[in-house]
């Protein structure tokens, strides 16, 4: 008799999600389905509503990266009224994203996606989260980590408004200019910050890569798949997060195509499954071929790993030198092992502490002239940034009153979410045998979604089998 | 040594502001989590449905939940956590009164449906094809919960004891209430735990409100530049703040933006929307018909304005849309 398993919720990760697990004759795994349960209809119900109020209504699609929404969103309002900001917005809308990468990203290792390693991944479930991670590291770091989030979240409620859901984007710029008695304050924070994210790689040195087990699951074939990867670029081909082109390269790490946001109609695709209420991205030029890696499917990724493999390299010394490290230690890039998306994110953590600090002493930061007024009748605008999670793009067109009557929205997680159902089905096949689901199996597949920090707005299923039979089998660990 | 008092967190048809909200909370979390038992928490712990589905009734001391009620699966979850709590506090906008998600009850769920997943520019998806309650892939039964007709608060599903408002609200609240239940402090039944006042009343701008406010026509923020220490409705730009609960700490006004109405309407007022509209029509300054409808049509898209976290609760709910056969 088949059987199935159930993982519901999924957890530690934002939003909705479960998987299920079907077992063949030999209690095997024969498929497994992600499945996200949940639709707002953000496209539809932001219809009709003033295009100047996007950035703070579509920013309500996720509380964890509102930034990135609002950001992206205040970039598709300079291109909708035609409105270029003044450098001063530019960089205080840079500055204040610097630092939400930076919180956002300690957020999933230290609360999401690192306890998985911290505390370890067969761990007692009731210890693997942010109470078990300060049970090891000790109280002290525990309360550093809490406070560097909390003065790094300061700096955005300073520039922005709100340390969680930013105010400030408006066509053409910003709406508050920063004093320079912010100035000095911010300063003192991002020279921590910098510390901080140095302090973060030590850790991932001493309890992943001096482990010679989780560097064993690091560069295992279980964790493991050739795809494209996508990300914004600088002029230089440097990882940028606020601005720049969109560079696919192919699984050799070959360029594939590069280009402009507004161009993107060209080059990416979505499609429906009747399983899902999640949407699935793939590159239009290749094709949807199923959920299947290697150079022939359309199948790429983004966020932390995707970035760095589609970029040359970072724009900051110190993560600059990480970056190379990382790439040397893995063999070269592309790197295609799903887990090192936890050791990129870091990297990326210190880019952000680094760009902070860069910022923080620019002599136009505390320009008063911070916003650029439009005289153009709007129409459509395009725009987009790096999410934590990955490339985030909006794209509106309203009538001559600046009414939105159409939106489009690519979410960061859209664009994983072929990546993330293969990836879960690999782990499954590996981690459960003959039915066995003893000694957090189960965690090790959550492990493989957790690797992208999924924000379920965004699900999938994964490959059709055989026919099976409704019996529920219920994780030992989560009896009771 | 006496059992700690078990709580619950859980989201509905929401953003995830409210739980980075309690994480927040930052060395103030560590205080909470000494004192209470966190038994459920999906965004950062461990523990499944089934272990809610194994409590007892009312062996929670408190459950928090945020978001909005969408999907069946979020309906069920809801009463299952009611039958579960003592308490049960809607956390954040979206709970207390539907919040942001709620201005999809402006459109029939096939309209939604249909934008999603057959009319976006990047869709390739010519079979129509639409998510499913009970799809058949390969022989194997999958199952969605079911996307209702409309979006509803925490209390249009379950009783709720308590609200903290606010999208999302401040830490501050939030430790607020769970002190509250700890320290047996309990308020009246159905308090919304924030100012009882409006935002007008703290705000920081508000010596530059004149006595009299007299408006000829609202301006909006993309074609206007204002004086960022005066009131926003002297200025001509529309600010909810009149209208709208006190207890944010007046974050927008600080970074120099209008309110929005995030905190929901004052004590003793039912309908917020209405009292914005009330309000911002006694200060137009005209009786020309003409002016009037000129002063009103300065306003864009006046419902999804003043109701943008309150449709759902509101007096309206919505527009009315054919029931599903």
């Amino acid at each position: 008799m088949s059987k199935r398993i159930t993982i519901d919720p999924i957890t530690r990760l934002e939003g909705h999600g479960k998987i299920e697990i079907f077992l063949d004759d030999h209690r095997d795994v024969e498929s497994v389905y992600f499945q996200v349960p949940e639709l707002r209809g953000f496209e539809k119900f932001c219809e009709g509503r003033a295009a100047e109020e996007m950035p703070t209504l579509t920013q309500k699609i996720c509380g964890v990266c509102p930034t990135a929404h609002h950001t992206a969103s205040s970039k598709a309002l300079d291109d909708l009224f035609g409105v270029e900001p003044p450098p001063a917005a530019k960089k205080l809308r840079e500055l204040m994203y610097n630092a939400f990468m930076f919180e956002d990203h300690l957020l999933h290792f230290y609360f999401l996606g690192g306890p998985d390693f911290i505390v370890g991944p067969m761990a007692p479930r009731a210890t693997r989260n942010i109470l078990g991670v300060i049970d090891k590291v000790g109280v002290e770091m525990g309360k550093k980590v809490l406070d560097i989030r909390k003065r790094v979240r300061g700096v955005n409620a300073l520039v922005s408004g709100s340390a969680l859901y930013p105010v400030c984007g408006l066509p053409g710029g910003v709406s508050k200019a920063l004093t320079e008695e912010d100035r000095a304050e911010i300063r003192g924070v991002t020279r921590d910050a910098v510390e901080f994210a140095k302090l973060t790689l030590n850790i991932f040195d001493d309890v992943v890569l001096n482990h010679r087990g989780l560097v064993k699951w690091l560069t295992s074939d279980v964790f493991c798949h050739r795809t494209y990867y996508l990300g914004l670029v600088d002029d230089h081909d440097r990882v940028n997060f606020y601005d720049g082109k969109i560079r696919v390269v192919d699984p050799n790490g070959k360029e594939f195509v590069k280009f402009e946001a507004k161009d993107y109609l060209e080059h990416l695709e979505e499609r429906v499954e009747p399983w899902s209420y999640q949407k699935i991205l793939y590159l239009k030029n290749i094709g949807w071929k199923g959920f299947i890696d290697g150079q022939d499917s359309g199948v790429f990724r983004v966020a932390p790993l995707a970035r760095l493999n589609a970029s040359k390299g970072m724009a900051t010394p110190l993560a600059q030198a990480e970056y190379e490290k990382m790439f040397h230690a893995l063999g070269g890039k592309p790197v295609h092992n799903t887990l090192a998306y936890h050791w990129a994110r870091l990297i990326e953590v210190l880019y952000a502490a680094e760009r902070m600090d860069e910022l923080v002493r620019d002599e136009e930061l505390t320009s008063p002239h911070i916003r650029n007024l439009s005289h153009h009748t709007p129409k459509e605008g395009v725009g987009v940034c790096e999410a934590p999670r990955g490339t985030l793009l909006h794209h509106y067109e309203t009538d001559e009153k600046a009414i939105v009557k159409k939106l489009n929205l690519l979410v960061a997680t859209q664009n994983n979410a072929a990546a993330i159902c293969m990836s879960i089905e690999k782990a499954a096949r590996a981690a459960i045998k003959g039915g066995d689901i003893s000694n957090g199996k189960l965690n090790v597949v959550e492990m493989a979604f957790r690797a992208y920090d999924p924000c379920l707005a965004c699900a999938t299923h994964c490959l059709p089998g055989k026919m099976p039979t409704m019996v529920h089998v219920y994780d030992r660990e989560t009896k009771g | 040594m006496t059992e700690k008092p078990k709580i619950a967190l859980y989201w509905c048809s929401s953003c995830g502001g409210c739980e980075e909200s309690v994480v927040d909370l930052a060395e103030d979390l560590l205080t909470v989590a000494a004192a209470v038992d966190i038994v459920f928490w999906p965004v950062a712990m461990d523990f499944k449905y089934k272990d809610v589905v194994a409590m007892n009734d009312g062996q929670l001391a408190a459950t928090l939940i945020n978001g909005a009620i969408r999907m069946g699966e979020q309906e069920h979850m809801a009463k299952i956590l009611r039958k579960k709590s003592r308490l049960l506090i809607a956390h954040g906008s979206c709970a207390h009164l539907g919040g942001v998600v709620g201005l999809a009850n402006f459109y029939p769920r096939e309209a939604l449906l249909n934008r999603v997943y057959q009319e976006v520019p990047t869709i390739n998806n010519p079979r129509g094809i639409l998510p499913q309650l009970e799809a058949m892939d390969s022989g194997r039964k999958v199952t969605l919960p079911d996307f209702h007709d409309t979006v509803k608060a925490l209390d249009q599903v379950v009783e709720v004891d308590y609200y903290i408002p606010g999208c999302p609200p401040t830490p501050e609240l939030i430790k607020e209430a769970i002190m509250m239940v700890l320290e047996d402090r309990l308020l009246p039944k159905g308090s919304v735990l924030a100012d009882k006042k409006a935002l007008c009343d703290t705000c920081p701008r508000r010596d530059s409100k004149p006595d009299k406010l007299r408006i000829t026509e609202f301006k909006r923020v993309y074609e206007t530049a204002w004086d960022p220490t005066k009131c926003f409705l002297e200025e001509g730009i529309v600010c909810l703040g009149p209208a709208t609960r006190g207890g944010c700490a007046a974050r927008c006004i600080n970074a120099n933006m209008p309110c929005r109405g995030c905190f929901g309407p004052t004590e003793n007022v039912r309908d917020q929307g209405a009292k914005s509209s009330s309000f911002l029509a006694s200060i137009i300054d005209m009786t020309d018909e003409e002016a009037l409808k000129k002063a009103a049509d300065s306003i864009p898209d006046p419902g999804g304005l003043f109701y943008r976290y309150g449709l759902a609760s509101s007096i309206l709910r919505g527009k009315l849309t054919p029931k599903r056969s």
